[in-house]
This record gives C-alpha cells, structure tokens and sequence, in this order.
C-alpha cells in the first residue's frame, strides 16, 4: 500500500482520481479518502492538482486534510494497530493496555516502530463499548483485548 | 428442510470472533454433510453473551453463547440442529429474561432478521411504514411524527416533527435528509447496531422524511470507525434501490427519493450537526452559528432536515402502527421507547430498548448486573464524553430527558458507561477537558482554550498546588464553556467536569496517594 511513487505517477493518479469522483456533491472528502486508500497517506504533491480540478485555493485543501485525524502526511507502518482511548475502554482498564502496547512496540502513539511494521494509535471510539478493551488491527475489531490477545495483536502485526 | 443457523455480523460479535465461529460452523455443516444454512444476522444485543449462535427449530429459536470456534463440534455432537442440550444452551431466545423484557420498537428485526434481505425485511413488516407514507400528504405525515412526541435520540431531544415541519415549509428547488450516523460518544453504539443490523430500516425512514418534506436526496454521514457498518449500508441502499424502494419512483409513487453514504474522517465535533453539514460539503468541520437553522439553510445553503439514526429508524413503525400506538410508551415529554446502551465495567452488556422512565439505578443494578469487574459501583457516565457522571446518590432517576437534566445531566444518546470504585474521579474530568481540547474545532474561545487551560488546572489539584483555588478557577472556567461556547462540544464538557467534582469531591482533594498511583 504504502509505495513511494514518483512525483509524477501521484499528480496522475491524483488526476485519475479527482475525475472520477468530482461529480459528487461535496466531493472533497471523498476524494481524500480515496487518494489515501491509494497511497496510505495524503501525499503533498497531491494537492495542487486537487485544488486546481475543484477550483479551490491549495490552502483550502490542506487546512481540509490538516483538520481531520484520518488523513496522513507521512506514510503509515505496514499495519495500523489502533487502540480506544475512550470511557468506556478506560473503564475496562484500557490506559493499562496502552500502556503495556507502548512497551511491548518501544513506541508512543501516532509513531510507527524503525522497522517500519507497526504504527500505534489512539481511536477514540470503536462504538464496542459494549466489549471493553477494544482495538483495530488493519481495520479488524477486536473487543475484551487482555494482555494474551495484545501480545497476539502485536506479534501478528510485527510479522 | 434446511435448517437455519444464525450467527452474527455485528461488529461487536465479530470483535469477540464470530468470524471464526461461523468459518468453523461452515466447515463442519460441510465435513458432516448436514442439510443447514448459516444466516449472519445483525446481534441481538446481548453482548456479554456474543458469539450468539441461534437455531431455527419447530419450538421457535434456541440460541446458545458465548460460543467459541472450537464449542462448534460439541455443538453438533449436542444436536445443535434440533435445538439440543448444551452447556452453552440458553433456551428460547426470546425468553432470554435481558430480552424478553425489553420492548423492541426500533429494534424489532435487529438481530432477528437477514440484514441485506429485503424479502425478510419485508415479511417482519418493513416497508409497511413507507407504503402508507407515499399515499399520504406531506402535511399528513409530518403531523403523524408530531403527535407521536418523537424527539431527537442524537441527544438533543428536538421534537423531530417540528423540525420536519421547519423544512416543508421552507421554500426551495431543492431539499436534503441527512442522517446523523455520526456516532462518537463513548458508550453508544445504537447508530452502529441499526445499521450493520436493519440498515433497510433506515432507508425506509429517510424515504419518509424525504416525502414529507419534499426532499429528495439523502445522505448518511457516518464514521470512518465503522468500516462494517458502511458496508451494510452501501450494500442495503444498492438492493433498495434495484428494487424500486429508492430512486425516481419510490414504490412505484411519483416521489423521486435517493441516497448515499458518506464517511468522515475521524473528527469528533463533525457530530454536531452544522460541523457535519460543512464536512458533508468537503470543508473543515468547522461549527456553524444558528441562525440559520439547518432547517432553512442546511447542506449547501438549502433546506435540510438533519436527523440522528435512531430518530429516522424509528419513524417506519410510527406511520405503520400510527402515532398513538407509539405515544402510549413513554413518561412525561419523553414518547417511545429509548435503546439504552450499557457499556464499560458492567456484567450485562449491550442495547436494552424500553420505554422512558427506568430509573438509572434498575438499568445499572438490575439489567446490567453490576460491574463486571465485580467490585462495587463508583460512579455511572451518561450520554457519552459530554455526560455527567451520576453517583450511586442518585440512581433514583428515571430515565427521561427532563429529569435528567434537572439533576444536572443528560441522557444524550442513551449510551451508559459503568465505572467500579477503582476509577479516578479527577482524572476522569481531566480527561473530558482533554478531549475537547483535541477535538475543538477552534472556532470559539471558550472551547478552544478553555478546555486546554481546564486540563492544566485539573493537572494543578492533582499536584496539590493550590487546590482550592484551583477548585474554583476550575468551576468558573466551566461557567464559561458552558455558557459561551458555540456548540455542545465546550458546552457540555463542563458537564463530567463539574459532576465529578460535585459528586465525588474526595478525588479533588489533594493527597499524595494520588500520585503514587498513577
């Protein structure tokens, strides 16, 4: 997923992209959604062609990506491990987790480990609050994580 | 004849390995040449009991749960097939006591029926709702959703007749419906349920809005945490409309109604309604003032009904069984049945949906069970990040919008989070600052700001620093979210600030223990 691409292949991509879903109404989020699913983040390179087909200034586009969680500026890991941070997952000791998912990567959240296998995020609701801890390996849900089932998480994903 | 196993698609059955169990199930029926299908249905709500593997026998339905991968073949061996003895075994599903006791409006198929079956849709009485409508006046309709006393399930509590009222009679070439699927908070997951679990009901809902109102175009605008409930709703909306229910002519009527799905990109705030409308049309989801309502000048400057998924899945069974049916359930102002969600430390987890006016303490004490963890109760969040956190003191309130709010609360989105007396009554209020503090939208100060400022306060009592002073800069700076902010996010936020530190005082008092157990 995440290739680095020469610039030329993104802008042409891009393009390909943005004439595909410009019709919507209120295309801008799903075209960034789309170049991310492409890329694995949001390339710069990107922008300028997106503002020019939608006839918006570059710093609308980028104050768009900047504003939501999702989009990334840099690449991502291999995998994404992705744990809730919310209430309910607190209250089900999910700091504890965290912080045992911290120590068992060697990394923070939002880093991405040196071997480039496994990045760590906060997810502020799975909407599995109903099976606390809960987290999101590459888009899979897991809920009632324990420690068994972390370490699992982290050596799949470390694989 | 071929039997029917039913095991769940729902995304918390399949974070507890449904999956695996119905993978498994499937190679077995296989292996064993047995004549059975496997159904996957939405949940039933039982979450502390999910995997729950249903089987359709002569008697009705036997569920059996928590079912492993590997309980597959002792499964059979039990004669799964014919509802047989086993120590999963639960009995009739529907005499569940956690079921059986529930009164399941909006919820009646989910769990129940095939999620991307309109044929089972249609034979549990879907559609039913929908055919009435487009034989009725628009004025007809909205006056049907008036009388039921329907008001907003997002947590607001907006009669949502009035609102639809608001925009039939706004003029405009064109209209929309926008359903709010934009379910963040903590402890709710109704929105998710429905979708993943009866999304043609929500279809349904929105083509009513859309005819009484004179809007023909829909959006759900959900999370891009919900990846399966996405895909059930893409998919539901394709067969929908290959079947007539959407598109130029819904039903074969001259109302032309369509819809997509939209995905956010992971903002919080993009759940308050004008933040969500500048999503949907690709800006920052930046709060809009009122005035102009939505109502007049929603998505794209048009007239737009803005509406949360519980709200519109619950309209279907209100033009169906007629507004008084509906009425008839419900305590003071609040009308029908609210899906309760019970989550975080508690036994008996999952959606309870019942009418208004269970007190908090039989949902928590009786439905829940108590904590899972099995220590004693602290303290109970509810309405997700932006509710107050309630004291065992006052588990004596019913369950309804108004009595909730005269204790300083809110129901929200009738989502409950159970904490034990382990938790950290400071360091739950800082942490709601915390949150607003990373999901402001910036556009107003107190929220901005204050929020930032109200998590190094919170950092100042635990430090000891000054504590009563703090305590007080404290209650003044949620004084001034609350009243200045723009929107609910810094609004309300002062709300599990100010309840912990009204309720549980003990944890805002300076003590050195504090600090050796972080």
């Amino acid at each position: 997923m995440n290739i680095q691409l020469p610039r030329a292949d993104v802008a042409e991509r891009t393009l390909a992209i943005v004439g595909e879903l410009k019709g919507l109404e209120g295309p801008l989020l799903p075209i960034l959604h789309e170049i991310q699913d492409e890329f694995g983040y949001v390339p710069d390179e990107c922008l300028p062609v997106i503002a020019r087909e939608l006839n918006l200034s570059r710093a609308e586009v980028y104050g768009v990506v900047t504003f939501y969680h999702d989009f990334r500026e840099h690449p991502a890991g291999r995998h994404v491990l992705k744990l809730c941070r919310a209430e309910a997952c607190q209250s089900m000791g999910g700091d504890r987790l965290a912080e045992r998912a911290k120590a068992l990567l060697g990394i923070d959240f939002h880093e991405t480990t040196p071997d480039g296998a496994v990045t760590l995020e906060p997810v502020y609701c799975l909407g599995l609050c109903s099976c606390s801890p809960s987290a999101m390996l590459d888009g899979e849900v897991h809920g009632r994580v324990d420690d068994t089932e972390l370490e699992a998480l982290v050596a799949e994903a470390r694989r | 004849m071929t039997v029917k196993i039913y095991i769940p698609r729902d995304a918390a059955a399949l974070a507890l390995g449904a999956e695996r169990v119905a993978t498994a199930m499937a190679d077995e029926i296989a292996a064993r040449g047995l004549d059975a299908t496997i159904i996957r249905n939405g949940s039933r709500g039982m979450h502390w009991l999910e995997p729950l593997v249903e089987v359709e026998t002569a008697e009705g339905r036997i569920a059996y749960g928590p079912v492993k991968a590997s309980d597959v073949a002792s499964l059979l061996d039990a004669g799964l097939l014919s509802g047989g003895a086993h120590a999963l075994c639960l009995g009739k599903t529907e005499e569940v006591p956690f079921l059986k006791r529930q009164t399941r409006l909006t919820f009646a198929r989910c769990g129940v029926i095939d999620p991307l079956s309109l044929d089972d849709y249609r034979a549990h009485g879907g559609l039913r709702g929908l055919e009435k409508a487009v034989a009725m006046q628009p004025a007809a309709i909205v006056a049907e959703v008036t009388e039921s006393g329907l008001r907003g399930r997002g947590g607001a509590g907006f009669p949502t007749g009035i609102k639809w009222k608001t925009v039939l009679d706004a003029a405009g070439a064109r209209k929309y419906i926008v359903c709010n699927a934009d379910e963040g908070d903590s402890g709710t997951f109704a929105d998710r349920m429905i979708m993943e679990g009866d999304p043609f009901v929500l279809i349904e809902g929105m083509a009513i809005a859309g005819i009484a109102t004179g809007a023909t175009k829909g959006f759900v605008y959900t999370r891009s945490e919900y990846p399966h409930a996405i895909a059930a709703m893409e998919q539901a909306i394709e067969i929908a409309r290959a079947a007539g229910v959407l598109g130029a002519s819904v039903l074969g009527s001259a109302h032309a109604f369509d819809m997509e799905v939209r995905t956010g990109a992971g903002a919080y705030v993009c759940g308050e309604e004008t933040s969500l409308l500048n999503s949907l049309e690709g800006k920052r989801g930046i709060v809009r003032a009122k005035p102009p309502l939505p109502a007049h000048k929603g998505l794209f400057d048009c007239p737009t009904v803005i509406n949360n998924v519980i709200s519109l899945a619950s309209v279907p069974i209100i033009l169906d069984k007629g507004a008084t049916f509906y009425r008839d359930f419900g305590m003071g102002r609040s009308r029908g049945t609210i899906p309760i969600q019970i989550a975080g430390n508690v036994k008996h987890s999952g959606l309870y949906e019942t009418a208004f006016g269970l007190t908090l303490g039989e949902i928590v004490d009786e439905i829940g069970g108590g904590t899972a963890s099995g220590r004693p109760v602290k303290a109970v969040q509810v309405g997700g990040p932006l509710g107050a956190y309630f004291p065992r003191s006052l588990f004596d309130t019913p369950f309804d919008y108004e009595a909730f709010a005269a204790k300083d609360g809110l129901i929200g989105h009738a989502g409950i989070v159970v904490f034990d007396d382990t938790a950290d009554m400071l360091k739950q209020a800082r942490f709601a600052m915390e949150f607003c503090a990373v999901e402001s939208c910036g556009k107003c100060t107190p929220c901005r700001i204050g929020s930032t400022r109200g998590v190094e306060v919170a950092d100042k009592i635990a430090a000891g620093i000054e504590p009563e002073k703090n305590r007080e800069l404290l209650a003044d700076l949620c004084n001034t979210m609350k009243f200045g902010s723009l929107c609910a996010l810094g609004g309300f936020t002062p709300y599990p600030v100010m309840s912990a530190m009204t309720h549980f005082p003990e944890d805002f008092s300076p003590a050195p223990v504090w600090e050796a157990a972080e």
